[in-house]
């Protein structure tokens, strides 16, 4: 059924919580000894995901293979799987020595022997106290802490019990090592240098790694494969270069790296608008199409433009530069919009620049909706729009044309039939620009929570989640915080509804 | 300064007012007086008395077993109920919170009241009677166990809830995960819940003498505490003077736990100094 | 979203231990109060025809107590006694809890231990020590009854007094009452305005734990009064030595109805002090 080459494999794996789908149909198959990382913002799934592997959560539905044997519902402590916490849980109680002999002291290895009648059984045994003297030894050395073996876990840094923790779980030699955010407790040096020898780790052992963080940095560092995830779906799984070469969306680009996210249209065979310019692409899509593209600071190149300037090229003119180290970071304008660029070379601030793109850096993306769409809302009896947790006020004449509404509530025909709306189930569908959001609660139509920002060079895609998960989706030129608590509105005139079936159905006699 | 002074005097001013009691029964355990307040020579001579009464000797022994096998059990449930709650669901958590309340502020005298007056009506019902070292047992224990409830509960909240999926991760059963993990993290809270449960056990009168059967080391008379024997002396007239003698050895326990407390807390203040050296 | 949302399969086994504590908890500490709660309700009828008795519902027991001006006058003696008790501890130990929560008045944590120490001496034999010393010094209960009393109460229940108001007045905010001198407060104003208001957890918790018990104590009026005194404690006791259920019951209800007001106000003040108080004896 399964592919033996594949160490594990998710099939369909689906995590809910009450109403709350926080893994939906996850598929993934991981080689042996893969470094495989999955990333995304806090609430994506990902934790959850390395829970199921290691045993602690069951799926709510679909299977987990390992070598091609189902243990969706083996317990945690009968699988050859082995996890770095996130605040490393090592016993408090124990010292170094015994904190990674905990596992090998449980375990139990068969031997075989031949009985009086001469056939061969399988027995258990325990690890001798010398067995598991040098296996704790050998782990010990591999993390470097060979002569902290008896001190008490309290008085370790931060480092130190990480690299207990991580000893911890390889001594006993597991097929899969899971590591839960294992580098976020640490300062950022730390970090960084943990994150070289975990890596190096990797290669010396060679048993598979699967690591969940949300940095997106420390991924790009790590990893053989990237999972990234949003909302308990994948969205791009690849190596590092292809994940921030060529992000499917505006979410992984976003996520990615630094990057200027455009909304472009096809204008041409291999040719795609925005920033009021027309560029090259190597991307087909077809003609007129509403597509995102993403353009990476170190992809702008920069000519400072000396003499009568070309009106036909791309320009735009320096307002920030601020020095990062190895390089210069700029933000320049163009009319309305902005492009963050990245350089070596230091140009002037205000100076006036030819800003061009090569074609293979400018990745399109498919957009994956153009408009707010509600296909579960329906109309209650006053005549509003439900949608979820929202209410709002809607035109119901655009149902049928040259229609009133009388003053009982009916909706009445131009030839004076007469139709109750009460409980009508509507596709409501509104533009991104026709949603509106003010700060604070209670003062639209209906209450969210900013889940997601992303700034596409002269404005904001924002995503407002409501406490019932409908998102709403809005172009907006403020700046908006992730977390900030809002009120979404919408003016009546601005919602489009279709009428689910046959407004006849509605009529009353 | 004037403030240093002033409290300083103030707090040993009323630590002598409380202890004053206590320590003109012990100056007076030196002399074979009835009466506290009469001096009729010094003399050791209380304490072989102390130790030959046999009556003393029961009650004392009859205290320390009732102490020891109520705390044991009270903090056996207490501790097992604190875990069990603490991974129940948010709800019945928050009511076995809210019942262990109950017999923390109830009354004494209600908690002995209304046990007796149940071994009443159940003994009336089976026609039996009731009263024994068993429903000493159980009215020793209803004092206690909150407590222990009490001082485990905060031991596993201070925990980290991940170390018992550690364990399971390395290969501990869910029953061995508790035993090598969780328990040994609430443990001192587990001890000092014992202790507590200790002291509420020696020092309570109210409950004996309403739940005490015959048994234990009085056969076939009512159980005798130290307290419930106390009671009975010096309701009819001052305290016994043996009863003197007994209270300066007590007092000399207690300092002498105290002392021994004192001294392996600066130790275990120590060992940390140390270690935050390295 | 990680610890709350957890193992449905694993909690199964884990949660169930809690089992013993709550059967326990049934049978020994709920089942009693409901059979209170059914003799406070109900009396004894004896039916001569039959030469039986029957149990009937009956409102005989609150009659018995509301028009029984002895009883009415052990709940007042009760309340009075409980109330100066209450006040003269608090009066005694709040300079005394501030002083030792005070590091540059008192610098080793021994002498809070030694307020605490006596509670392991007989709490019977206590009482006896007081009562004799009084006697010594002229005031017995035979003529002193209230001033007899009261000393012992205050005696026994100080150390329940100091150890929550310790509590707390070494969690007090420094810096609040730096900010409240920085401000121009002199220290009276200081004391009024900002301690007392920060300890109000504590000197809640201390007051539940001095009233409540000085009301239904026993012992220490009994022995200190010689017998003149009879508080609420001693008057469920004489009840019951009397085998009179239903009017012991109804006064054992009454004591209830005081302890769940006490429980109202520790939910709403000083819950975790209260704990805090419990575990560090």
């Amino acid at each position: 059924m399964a592919d033996k080459n594949y160490i594990i494999s998710l099939q369909g794996v689906t995590k809910s919580f009450g109403n709350n789908t926080v893994v939906d149909d996850f598929n993934l198959d991981i080689t042996k000894g893969e470094f495989v990382t999955f990333l995304g913002p806090s609430g994506c799934g990902k934790t959850t995901t390395l829970r199921m592997i290691a045993g602690f959560e069951t799926p709510t539905s679909g299977q987990i293979l390992l070598n091609g044997e189902d243990i969706t519902r083996i317990p945690p402590h009968k699988r050859p799987i082995n996890t770095v916490f996130q605040r490393y849980a090592l016993f408090p109680h124990l010292d170094v020595y015994d904190n990674v002999a905990f596992g090998l002291k449980l375990k139990k290895i068969p031997y075989e022997v031949t009985n009086k009648k001469g056939e061969t059984v399988t027995k258990y045994r325990h690890y001798t106290r010398e067995e598991i003297d040098e296996k704790v030894m050998r782990a010990l050395k591999i993390i470097d802490l060979e002569d902290l073996e008896n001190r008490d876990i309290s008085t370790l840094s931060g480092g130190q019990q990480q690299r207990v923790a991580i000893a911890r779980a390889i001594v006993n030699e597991p097929e899969i090592l899971l590591l839960d955010e294992p580098l976020g407790a640490l300062d950022l040096k730390m970090r960084k240098e943990m994150q070289l020898e975990l890596k190096d780790m990797h290669k010396k052992i060679g048993i598979t790694f699967i690591y969940v963080t949300h940095d997106q940095e420390e991924a790009l560092t790590m990893s053989d494969t990237i999972v990234v995830m949003k909302d308990g779906v994948i969205q791009q799984v690849g190596n590092p270069i292809d994940i921030y070469n060529e992000p499917v969306n505006a979410f992984v680009a976003n996520f990615i790296g630094e990057s200027n996210i455009y909304n472009a249209t096809m204008v041409g065979k291999l040719k795609v608008k925005f920033l009021n310019h027309v560029f090259d692409c190597v991307d087909d899509f077809p003609l007129n199409e509403k597509v995102d593209v993403v353009v990476r600071p170190e992809d702008v190149e920069m000519t400072v433009i000396k003499g009568k300037s070309d009106d036909s090229r791309l320009k735009g003119k320096i307002v920030t530069k601020i020095f990062k180290g190895i390089h210069y970071e700029y933000v320049l304008i163009m009319g309305k919009s902005e492009i963050v660029t990245q350089s070596t070379k230091d140009y002037e601030l205000d100076s006036e620049v030819y800003i061009d793109v090569e074609p293979a850096n400018i990745q399109i993306m498919k957009r994956s909706s153009t408009e707010n769409v509600y296909p579960e809302a329906w109309i209650d009896k006053n005549n509003k729009l439900i949608i979820a947790d929202g209410e709002f006020d809607v035109d119901i004449t655009q149902l049928l044309k040259g229609s009133h509404v009388d003053d009982d509530l009916y909706l009445i025909g131009a030839d004076g039939k007469k139709y109750d709306l009460d409980d009508a189930d509507v596709i409501a569908s509104i533009d991104f620009t026709d949603v509106q959001i003010v700060d604070g609660h209670d003062k639209g139509n209906v209450n969210g929570t900013v889940v997601e920002t992303i700034y596409k060079g002269d404005h904001y895609a924002v995503l407002v989640r409501t406490a019932e998960e409908e998102d709403y989706i809005l172009a907006t030129d403020d700046t908006w915080n992730e977390g900030d608590l809002v009120s979404v509105i919408v003016e009546p005139s601005k919602i489009r509804l279709t009428l689910k079936g046959d407004l006849n159905k509605y009529e009353v006699q | 300064m004037v403030k240093k002074i002033f409290g300083q005097c103030y707090i040993w001013l009323i630590l002598i007012l409380m202890y004053l009691p206590v320590l003109v029964l012990i100056a007076f355990s030196f002399t074979e007086a009835t009466n506290v307040g009469e001096w009729t020579g010094f003399s050791f001579n209380l304490f072989p008395r102390l130790f030959q009464s046999a009556e003393i000797m029961t009650a004392l022994a009859n205290t320390v077993i009732i102490a020891i096998s109520s705390s044991l059990v009270a903090t056996i449930l207490g501790s097992l109920g604190a875990v069990g709650a603490y991974y129940s669901k948010k709800r019945m958590r928050n009511a076995i919170d809210l019942a262990t309340q109950i017999p923390v502020v109830n009354a004494e005298i209600v908690v002995a009241f209304s046990l007796t007056v149940m071994f009443v009506f159940i003994g009336n019902i089976i026609n039996t009677y009731m009263f024994s070292f068993w429903t000493l047992l159980i009215g020793h224990v209803c004092l206690s166990i909150p407590f222990v409830y009490t001082s485990v509960k905060p031991k596993l909240q201070q925990m980290d809830p991940s170390l018992y999926e550690a364990a399971l991760d390395l290969g501990a059963s869910p029953s061995q995960a508790l035993g090598k993990v969780v328990v040994p993290e609430i443990m001192p809270g587990v001890l000092s819940g014992f202790l507590l449960s200790i002291t509420l056990s020696l020092d309570d009168f109210i409950v004996t003498a309403f739940t005490r059967g015959s048994g234990l080391l009085s056969g076939d008379k009512k159980i005798e505490t130290l307290s419930t024997l106390v009671q009975a002396k010096i309701k009819k007239g001052p305290i016994p003077p043996e009863m003197r003698a007994l209270t300066t050895v007590l007092f000399v326990i207690v300092i002498l736990a105290v002392i021994g407390v004192t001294i392996y807390r600066n130790q275990q203040a120590k060992k940390i100094r140390v270690r935050r050296a390295f | 979203m990680k610890s709350n949302k957890v193992k449905r399969f694993f909690t199964l086994q884990r949660k169930y231990l809690c089992i013993p504590y709550i059967v326990f908890f049934i049978l020994f500490i709920f089942a009693p109060i409901l059979i209170i709660v059914f003799y406070a309700i109900t009396n004894e009828v004896y039916d001569a025809a039959t030469n039986t008795t029957h149990i009937v519902l009956s409102g005989q027991p609150f009659i018995n107590f509301f028009t029984d001006p002895s009883k009415i006058n052990v709940l007042f003696v009760s309340l009075f006694i409980a109330t100066i008790t209450t006040l003269i501890c608090l009066l005694i130990g709040f300079p005394l809890a501030f002083f030792l929560a005070d590091k540059q008045v008192n610098k080793n944590a021994v002498l809070v231990t030694l307020f605490v120490a006596p509670m392991w001496i007989n709490f019977v034999l206590r009482t006896g020590a007081t009562r004799d010393l009084l006697t010594w010094f002229g005031i017995n209960g035979g003529t002193h009854p209230y001033l007899a009393t009261i000393i012992g109460m205050v005696q026994n229940y100080l150390p329940f007094v100091i150890l929550p108001l310790y509590t707390t007045m070494t969690k007090l905010d420094k810096s609040q009452i730096e900010a409240a001198r920085d401000l121009g407060a002199n220290p009276t104003q200081v004391f009024f305005k900002n301690i007392i208001p920060q300890a109000v957890p504590g000197i809640v918790s201390a007051c539940l734990m001095t009233f409540m018990p000085t009301m239904s104590s026993y012992v220490i009026s009994d022995v200190l009064s010689e017998g003149k005194i009879t508080l609420f404690g001693n008057y469920i006791e004489l009840e019951f030595t009397n085998k009179a259920w239903n009017d012991g019951s109804f006064m054992a209800l009454i004591m209830l109805l005081f302890i769940a007001v006490a429980m109202f106000i520790s939910q709403k003040f000083g819950k975790d002090d209260e704990k805090e108080a419990g575990t560090s004896w």
